[in-house]
């Protein structure tokens, strides 16, 4: 995944949020990724520190919140937790797990002042 | 700049090959660089801070902000297109008690836009979008050549070239008779929604015809990237790995079908088939796949009746009107 393009996608809804709301600095910044959602999160928070350093963000500390992952096991009829997009279905073994939840990359709040 | 794959985030550019027809154009993303209807744009931001740090509480900040916006309307011959250069820059002086905002939105949530803008766009206009994936050298291009030649006279088409440098692509695909725009991306790893938009408004693709988007060679990043196309395809050669779906799900999760191209080299390689159809029917059940060959032209025919199915039942959601295009989104 491209973490570097997520990043500076991050800082653009923070300036849409400053323009909106007319806040002067970000403390601190929640994010909830997926656990399938195919980002490095060590990556992420390093390219966000490298945009956020000339932004309103500079500084901000980034919290990031991993969602668990899961699907329905086309095998089983069950849902499942899942750790990986490939990974066999923990109850039955069968390999036709498709995902439901645990691919998202959201930006969940902000602490400013 | 992508720290897992090494790309940068560098200038983008837009190689029309031609001088595009603005009285044609359409404008769906907002935006200084398209409102010129330059081809060029070139952002430069000075930053000057100052910072006084008193004894007590007092904090005070004096920021100086110059944005020069250079336009290089010369670059419009060329059919040259920049896209911006990094992310916004902005203090806003005082402080205030902390507080805490909700945004609650998809990371993605502008390329999303964008997506959907260009979506709505293919709907209206009864535009059948594919976007191509692959790792280098899967030959995607050969394809599209081998694609354009079969469909010649049969379906209007285009095509939206993705690669970090030169216009070789978009050459092959005007010399096999297509349309082309070629979008270099600089060091960027993939296409976005944007940069589409933009190229759409400078190709203008026919009512009613297939749009084929070549995405950057790269298994990794434009996984995550929605262009607002009907389907992501994925090409994978037999002369890669059989078990490369395993090694790139989000690849092969994202897509609706899987190419496998150069089956004519089967003899000539130790790969299995089966095996590999297996793989990536573990990340992604139910895959669709179409055994084929852009050399032979052997299993050319389903990926031709695969593309006309398409463009039929863009036609057919365009007649129908908006309810039936918002219907298929997705």
């Amino acid at each position: 995944m491209h973490e570097m393009a997520l990043a500076e996608s991050v800082l653009g809804l923070i300036e849409d949020a400053r323009r909106r709301q007319g806040f002067a600095r970000v403390r601190a910044v929640r994010l909830e990724i997926g656990a399938l959602a195919g980002v490095e999160v060590e990556a992420l928070r390093s390219c966000l520190a490298i945009v956020f350093e000339r932004s309103v963000a500079r500084a901000a500390r980034i919290e990031c919140a991993i969602a668990p992952g899961s699907g329905y096991c086309l095998d089983c009829g069950q849902t499942v937790a899942m750790d990986a997009l490939y990974a066999a279905c923990p109850r039955c073994a069968g390999p036709h797990v498709q995902a439901t939840h645990g691919m998202q990359m959201r930006v969940r709040d902000l602490m400013v002042e | 700049m992508c720290n897992v794959c090494g790309c940068g985030a560098g200038a983008t550019r837009v190689d029309a090959g031609a001088k595009p027809d603005k009285g044609r154009r359409h404008h769906h993303h907002g935006g200084a660089e398209e409102d010129t209807g330059s081809l060029m744009a070139i952002h430069e931001h000075d930053h000057d801070h100052d910072h006084d740090h008193g004894h007590g509480h007092g904090h005070d900040h004096d920021h100086d902000h110059d944005h020069g916006h250079a336009q290089d309307p010369a670059h419009a011959a060329a059919g040259d297109l920049h896209f911006g250069l990094g992310p916004a820059h902005a203090h806003a002086p005082g402080l205030s008690q902390p507080r805490m905002v909700r945004i609650e939105q998809d990371i993605l949530a502008r390329n999303n836009a964008c997506a959907d803008a260009n979506r709505r766009w293919f709907g209206a206009h009864g535009v059948f979008a594919i976007n191509l994936v692959s790792s280098p050298g899967s030959g995607k291009t050969s394809l599209l050549v081998r694609t354009i030649e079969a469909l010649h006279g049969a379906l209007p088409l285009a095509v939206i070239e993705g690669d970090q440098q030169t216009a070789r692509d978009a050459d092959r695909i005007r010399a096999a008779g297509a349309p082309a725009l070629q979008i270099n991306t600089g060091k960027g790893c993939h296409l976005d929604a944007a940069m589409l938009g933009h190229a759409i408004g400078h190709l203008v693709p026919a009512d009613d015809s297939l749009l084929l988007i070549e995405n950057v060679g790269n298994l990794v990043c434009p996984a995550g990237f929605d262009l607002g196309e009907a389907h992501k395809v994925v090409v994978l050669s037999v002369t890669e790995g059989e078990d490369k779906p395993l090694k790139y799900p989000d690849m092969f999760h994202a897509v609706d079908l899987m190419l496998l191209n150069k089956i004519d080299l089967l003899p000539h390689l130790h790969f299995d088939v089966a095996q590999c159809i297996a793989n990536a029917r573990r990340i992604h059940p139910g895959l669709e796949v179409i055994e084929l060959s852009a050399e032979s032209g052997a299993g050319l025919s389903a990926w031709l009746d695969w593309l006309h199915r398409g463009v039929a039942a863009a036609r057919q959601r365009r007649s129908a009107g908006p309810e039936a295009q918002l219907a298929a989104k997705g």
